[in-house]
């Protein structure tokens, strides 16, 4: 096999990561749909549960599926380019909520 | 597989030690891959908007349908399958493809490609049930948001999958050399990307919804 | 539905005087160009050397022609709505009709704003930024002329609708439900979505482009903090770009929905909601006016660093304050529609953060004013601009500030009291800053410098007639009077709309001088030839190579040490030294992928504009193709041979040294 071609180190995975990646998404989506199928659980509680494993599982598929890391070069700079979006989505969609239900209470919408 | 694993792993460590600050000629496979990051950096803003549109707009059913009337979460829960799995298996074809393994590739990549194409055949045939009873996008808002933002993920799954078949054909066609590579490393790129935006639709989408 | 969709021939606005002429002098104008280009022959020349061109510094060049051809048309709009207001007083009709007015000042601010703006800072960023960080070329060539031709296409589009049809009425926010089909049945707000749309795609290329070949082509030795002040702006302003520009586009695909499929995001029925459409919009709009102003700012402080003969003053805190106002510039967009009524804390919320943002600005102009002091600085013209902008952009910032209080803001909210704070800014701002910066590196680019006479005269035409036309529009705003009025009937406002008018005749001259001072000084450009490749004794890398510089810019990619990295070059003598030889030099190939995309995808979003489907079918499936095409195309690349390169560099170096040694500079 010829090894000697480099590759991007963004791309790189191994099989015992993607399998465990696998198993921890398979496990933080079964979990929230189960919470939410049974109907056993208190509102609260039921959209609390959804949006921790889900935060969880992004971070599960942006480690062992997109492999951002805080090590290699490209790791750290495909991290730190997902860390910006991330901080100006939860800005732009946090305000945006917040102008617009403020408004519609305004309105007694 | 467990030499391909420790294989990669070799690799991932010499290439742990390499320092490539000579940039004396552009286009190489890292600027390609960090500049399509960058571009899917910017569909996340673009899936934002029309995640913070939704979240504005889900409770204006005007007296039709909401969305605890129209989901069918067993149904969510197969197509999500569908891409759960297709993410693990694309994943294995890309540790085949930097094995330089020509067939696994292709048999890894042909299996993606038809969890992918169930995923938006599913997807086809809820819209067509839901436009079929009546709540088509122009029902309310919440159909309009809903169906755009449902649509949008479906429209880049399908563009993923129009994209993997013309790869497909470049890999049996040319093999695996370096540009192909890199624009495999792309593709997988955008699919999982694509998983995690379904993480969001169906958490925010189809479970809040459902509650 | 008709095998042409909605188009016909009463889509020709025949009856209008004013359209007839401008379409009879676009014609006569296209003939004479088209006669003169076949006389000379040379569709060759424009075909290999522009069109299809990958190089960024003729890109460059392109993305300020059309630039220029946009603020032609738009200050064309801009003239007529000033007289329009100067004749329509007192209850007069004045001399254009409501639908035609409306269509004027929504085109007015489109294409000021996206397409004479935005490619003019695109184009000087494209020509400078790959030079100052010693590279070759962008990262992504191709793109990088897709990117312009999408530009184009959307700028094409817009002038298309002078001919067919109409363009919105809407203003150029195009807020629903005034926008939408009930109220905008005509094509005018299709054309607005699909001109927006198309060029907002190339900018958002251009972002991602530019941006990787920031973080991955340096120079050796050239950290992040030792990049260019410019290079830096402009590094903020893409990612501002690509930050805010993925919004605009989903929300006029949502307005698309809305239009051509019957969804509810913004219309009145149905449960829409047409303040979303306004919230979205801003959240794009505000990081846009960043977007337009911090390459600006960057512009600013190589000039005056240059024309001191100093290092900037302050460059950290520089971009740290680039950053905090790129950051600052997403959390502040509600102040646009402080009246929409939201909550008191909304509103509290969103005027203290636009408070702050005016932080880190105050923080810039004291770093320029500290640049200067002590410096012997030259009264240039880039210089003059430099100044103008200072006091200009600093009453606007002032009346920002003065308009973020929501209280202040409920009184002059939507009146000519908001045009001029906002003029004041973009022009005072972003156009000075962008003229400033054509003039400081037009040499650069076409390889002569501009006339000093005419080009001061253009100066002190702009800004003493940007003076007396906008700051009449203050008084107007606390007189009550609100934009977007077609004729006035109020007795203390005339003698204001007059000024205003006038203002606008002397920045007409100003535009007059600078057309001028490009064919002066293309007539004298051997008395005016720079064949140092450095006329301003520079500072930074672009002044390395010799102007215009060769299509590879530097024939050895330069090592870095220091921030002013050609001026250290200089001071250890280290410059103009030719090598006995050279290496190959790796370049990208021309490619005709990118006009043919722009081709079709113009063919595409005209036919939806018009609803014909099968055209716009073609048109898709043609971009598609041909993109497919050229991205698995591997014959994409070429070298320079070595003999080549020694041979340009060494008739360079000689003239450059001739130069230093005459000026008796140790070499």
């Amino acid at each position: 096999m010829n090894h000697n071609e480099t590759h991007n180190d963004a791309s790189h995975g191994t099989v015992k990561g993607y399998l465990i990646g696998f198993v921890l998404a398979v496990i933080l989506t079964v979990i929230p749909f189960y919470v939410v199928m049974s109907g056993d659980f208190s509102k609260v509680t039921t959209l609390w549960t959804i949006i921790t494993l889900a935060v969880i599982q992004i971070w599960v598929h942006l480690k062992y599926f997109l492999h951002l890391n805080f090590i290699t070069e490209e790791g750290r700079a495909n991290t730190f380019s997902f860390l910006f979006s991330a901080l100006i989505i939860i800005m732009v969609v946090g305000l945006s909520v917040w102008i617009i239900y403020e408004s519609n209470a305004m309105m007694m919408y | 597989m467990s030499t391909l694993s420790i294989n990669v792993e070799a690799e991932n460590t010499k290439l742990a030690s390499h320092d490539d600050h000579a940039h004396d000629h552009h286009d190489t496979s890292g600027d390609t891959v960090f500049g399509f990051w960058l571009y899917l950096m910017t569909d996340c803003l673009l899936f934002a908007s029309f995640f913070a549109t939704y979240a504005v707009l889900f409770m204006n059913t005007v007296g039709g349908v909401s969305g605890k009337d129209i989901f069918e979460l067993d149904f969510v829960a197969v197509e999500t399958a569908a891409l759960l799995i297709s993410s693990i298996t694309f994943g294995f074809a890309m540790i085949c493809a930097q094995g330089q393994k020509k067939a696994l590739t292709l048999i890894w990549l042909a299996i993606t490609f038809c969890l992918g194409a169930a995923f938006i055949g599913m997807e086809i045939y809820e819209f067509t049930h839901l436009i079929e009873h009546g709540n088509g996008p122009q029902g309310s808002a919440f159909l309009s948001s809903f169906f755009a933002l449902v649509g949008l993920h479906g429209l880049h799954v399908t563009a993923g999958l129009i994209w993997m078949t013309i790869l497909m054909i470049e890999v049996a066609r040319r093999g695996l050399g370096k540009p192909t590579v890199t624009r495999l490393m792309c593709l997988s790129l955008f699919w999982h990307f694509l998983d995690i935006v379904w993480i969001c639709v169906f958490s925010v989408v189809y479970l809040m919804g459902a509650m | 539905m008709s095998f042409l969709g909605k188009l016909s021939l009463d889509a020709i606005p025949y009856h209008e005087p004013i359209l007839v002429f401008t379409m009879a002098a676009i014609a006569i104008g296209g003939i004479v160009l088209f006669t003169l280009i076949t006389k000379y022959n040379k569709w060759g020349v424009l075909w290999r050397d522009w069109i299809t061109s990958v190089d960024h510094k003729r890109l460059g060049i392109m993305y300020i022609f059309v630039a220029l051809v946009m603020l032609f048309r738009g200050f064309s709009d801009a003239i007529m709505m000033r007289t329009q207001l100067a004749l329509a007083t007192s209850g007069a009709p004045g001399i254009l009709p409501p639908e035609h007015y409306d269509q004027i000042f929504t085109a007015h601010g489109v294409i000021m704003i996206i397409f004479m703006a935005m490619p003019f800072m695109i184009g000087l960023m494209n020509i400078i930024l790959p030079l100052q960080i010693g590279a070759r070329d962008v990262a992504f060539p191709f793109l990088n002329n897709l990117s312009f031709w999408l530009t184009a296409s959307g700028a094409i589009l817009i002038n298309i609708s002078l001919v067919f049809g109409e363009f919105a009425k809407t203003g150029w926010v195009a807020y629903p439900p005034l926008s939408e089909l009930t109220f905008s049945p005509g094509v005018g707000v299709d054309y607005y979505i699909w001109a927006l749309q198309i060029s907002g795609l190339g900018t958002l290329l251009t972002a991602v482009n530019f941006l990787v070949t920031v973080f991955k082509m340096r120079a050796p030795g050239m950290t992040l903090m030792k990049m260019p002040i410019f290079t830096w702006t402009c590094t903020w302003a893409n990612i501002l770009i690509a930050a805010s520009f993925p919004i605009l586009t989903a929300l006029l695909a949502m307005l698309t929905l809305d239009r051509y499929l019957g969804f509810h995001f913004f219309t009145n029925d149905g449960g829409g909601n047409a303040m979303m459409y306004i919230n979205l919009f801003w959240a794009w709009g505000h990081p846009e006016v960043y977007i337009l102003v911090l390459p600006a700012f960057g512009i600013f402080s190589e000039i005056i660093s240059t024309f001191t003969s100093k290092r900037l003053f302050g460059y950290t805190s520089m971009i740290y304050a680039s950053g905090a106002i790129s950051i600052l510039g997403f959390i502040v967009w509600l102040h646009h529609f402080f009246t929409m009524g939201s909550s008191a804390n909304v509103n509290a919320f969103f005027g203290v953060m636009t408070m702050i943002i005016a932080v880190p600005t105050g923080v810039k102009l004291f770093n320029w004013l500290f640049t200067i002091y002590r410096g012997r600085l030259q009264m240039t013209v880039p210089v003059m601009w430099t100044l103008g902008f200072m006091v200009t952009f600093t009453v606007g910032g002032m009346t920002g500030v003065l308009l973020a209080i929501p209280g202040a803001d409920y009184v002059l909210h939507n009146s000519l009291f908001l045009i001029a704070h906002f003029h004041n800014t973009i022009i005072g701002g972003a156009v000075f800053g962008y003229l400033a910066g054509f003039t400081f590196w037009f040499p650069k680019a076409m390889g002569f410098k501009l006339n000093v006479r005419w080009g001061k005269a253009a100066f002190w035409f702009w800004i003493v007639g940007f003076f007396v036309a906008f700051m009449p529009l203050y008084v107007l705003g606390f007189l009550g009077m609100t934009r977007r009025l077609n004729h006035t009937n109020n007795p203390d406002w005339n003698i204001w709309l007059y000024i205003a008018a006038g203002g606008a005749v002397l920045i007409m001259f100003g535009i007059i001088c600078q057309v001028v001072q490009l064919f002066v000084s293309f007539r004298d450009r051997e008395a005016l030839d720079d064949e140092t490749g450095d006329p301003w004794n520079g500072h930074t890398l672009e002044w390395a190579t010799s102007s215009p510089p060769q299509a590879y810019n530097f024939a050895v990619i330069p090592e870095v040490h220091d921030i002013d990295a050609w001026t250290d070059m200089k001071e250890k003598g280290q410059v103009y030294q030719s090598k006995a030889s050279y290496e190959a030099i790796h370049m990208p190939k021309n490619t005709s992928a990118g006009v043919l995309m722009g081709l079709t995808l113009t063919i595409f979003c005209f036919a939806m504009i018009w609803h014909v489907w099968w055209l716009a079918i073609v048109g898709l499936v043609g971009a598609i193709g041909v993109f497919i095409k050229r991205c698995y195309s591997n014959d994409v690349d070429y070298y320079v041979q070595p003999e080549e390169v020694l041979a340009t560099e060494n008739a360079f170096n000689l003239s450059g040294s001739a130069k230093i040694n005459s000026k008796g500079i140790k070499a």
